[in-house]
């Protein structure tokens, strides 16, 4: 390990619902390193989150957390976690989420107010969830996890159903985060927002196709974007 | 336990209440009503006035029902959520969520039960004994009970719909069998070797030994019963513990 490495996975395999879904997955990420995983759907990339935040279940092999096995009670303030589908109280509104969750992780007001800026809900702080559209909904969630200046984010499909403009400004913030120092891990479905990561896993049916920079893996498959050489690279392993 | 986070999760159950007037109202008065009901349906029949003698069971039984309801819907919701991942993914111990639930919900009964228990002493001339704060403590040990056993259920109900199915499968035998109905040694004898391990029917002897009291005092045996709900409540709160799992499938 790296001594920057935030976050190790060395031969992960996880079971869910009886069958492995993940087979054996390695992967690090360092701090101020943003490292996107893409996959098709099913692959796996949100199990994988999961086992390094450390709420999965059944989980084989090694995932190293700052330092500690992944989930260890020292790590769980460190971490900012955005699951798939918005997990926040949808009869509260945003700033009452934030304000609680804040104040789980001892945060106080300022932070609540810069995190609803980041996700550029400042306007919309007292509206409650429930009457938000999809895309502010994912929002909150996202402004929760940036909570506490977490060392390590790990957010999944955190753009999903957002307009590119604010998509835009969100990877301005994922950038930022990863400058300060953070660790920031993200799963996408959309190829060109991976062209944004210092480097790139490809999962697949719970394997890691590949890794590398988005450059290095255009090169690699002589393609002129990273969905073309996401597609080769399957597409290689089919062959 | 951290009492920082358990306080925000007070505060927080609170917060989600106060935006549903409606259920607050229901919580709120739905008890006093019903009380209200019994009285008025048996005022023109001469003998025993029925609220002495169903009263303080009703103040035992509604603040167990009402939140056994709402800490099972309310904790599946947050499974369902994903709410409940969240809080166990950050520095929250699952004590601070369990305590901090049952300070919310105790909160809530202390004001039904005040509101019930004035109605039926100061309106409905209900006769009670012993003293009126120990009528309050039984109604919040049966408060407690509830979000305890509302708890446990949350684990097993994958659906609201299966949350509030677990109301009449789990509180009406033990409303049958509390001795309400029927006094427990005419009941056979498996029948009553039932209800004595059932938390309802010291619950409901507690309420009855405060109004049996004479003097201010309660009658002998009362603070035993409310010692076994409360007993019973924190080993069922205790095993609630086990059902928030912070690594799932
Ligand atoms: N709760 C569950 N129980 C059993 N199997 C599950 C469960 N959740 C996911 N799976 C299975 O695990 C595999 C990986 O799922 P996962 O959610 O990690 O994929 P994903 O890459 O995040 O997909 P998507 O892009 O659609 O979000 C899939 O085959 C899925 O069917
Ligand atoms: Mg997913």
């Amino acid at each position: 390990m790296a001594p920057d490495d935030v976050v190790e996975v060395a031969d992960l395999r996880v079971t869910r619902g009886g069958a492995e879904v993940l087979h054996g997955i390695d992967l690090t990420v360092g701090a101020g390193e943003l490292v996107g995983i893409v996959g098709p759907s099913g692959g796996g990339k949100s199990t994988l989150m999961r086992a390094i935040v450390g709420v999965q279940a059944n989980v084989r092999g090694e995932i190293t957390v700052l330092g500690q096995p992944a989930g260890s009670p020292s790590v769980r303030g460190r971490v900012g976690y955005v699951t798939q589908a918005p997990s926040i109280y949808d009869d509260l509104t945003a700033r009452q989420n934030l304000e609680f969750f804040g104040a789980v992780l001892g945060v106080g007001p300022d932070e609540v107010q810069s995190a609803l800026a980041t996700v550029d809900l400042a306007e919309a702080g007292d509206q409650v969830v429930g009457s938000m559209s999809g895309g502010q909904q994912s929002r909150v969630s996202l402004a929760t996890a940036l909570l506490g200046s977490p060392d390590l984010l790990v957010l999944d499909e955190p753009t999903v159903g957002l307009d590119p403009v604010l998509r835009r400004s969100l990877w301005g913030t994922f950038r930022a985060l990863a400058a300060a120092g953070a660790a920031v891990l993200v799963s996408t479905h959309v190829m060109d927002e991976a062209e944004r990561c210092d480097r790139i896993a490809l999962l697949r049916a719970g394997r890691v196709l590949a890794t590398g920079t988005p450059a290095g893996l255009r090169e690699r498959t002589s393609a002129d974007t990273v969905e073309q050489a996401f597609l080769a690279l399957i597409d290689e392993v089919a062959a | 336990m951290t009492p920082r986070i358990t306080l925000a999760v007070t505060r927080r159950v609170l917060q989600q209440l106060r935006r549903d007037p409606r259920t607050v109202a229901l919580m709120l008065f739905v008890p006093c009503l019903i009380l209200l009901l019994l009285w008025w349906v048996f005022s023109e029949l001469p003998g025993r006035d029925m609220v002495d003698s169903f009263g303080p069971a009703l103040i035992a039984f509604m603040p167990f029902t009402v939140m056994f309801i709402v800490t099972s819907i309310t904790m599946l919701r947050e499974r369902t959520a994903g709410t409940l991942e969240r809080m166990l993914a950050m520095p929250t111990g699952r004590a601070d969520i369990l305590i901090g639930y049952a300070l919310a919900l105790v909160a809530v009964c202390l004001v039904q039960a005040t509101l019930v228990i004035g109605l039926g002493v100061g309106f409905l001339g209900m006769d009670v004994g012993g003293p009126l704060w120990a009528l309050l403590l039984v109604a919040l040990a049966d408060s407690f009970l509830g979000t305890a056993l509302g708890l446990a259920v949350s684990a097993f109900a994958r659906t609201e719909f299966q949350a509030v199915q677990f109301m009449p499968a789990l509180v009406l035998p033990q409303l049958l069998l509390c001795g309400l109905f029927i006094p427990r040694d005419t009941m056979p004898d498996l029948a009553r070797a039932v209800s004595e391990v059932l938390p309802l029917t010291y619950a409901i002897d507690a309420m009855k030994g405060v109004q049996a009291g004479v003097d201010g005092q309660v009658a002998t045996g009362t603070w035993t019963d409310l010692l076994v709900v409360v007993a019973i409540a924190v080993v069922v709160l205790g095993l609630g513990t086990f059902t928030l799992r912070r690594q799932t499938d």
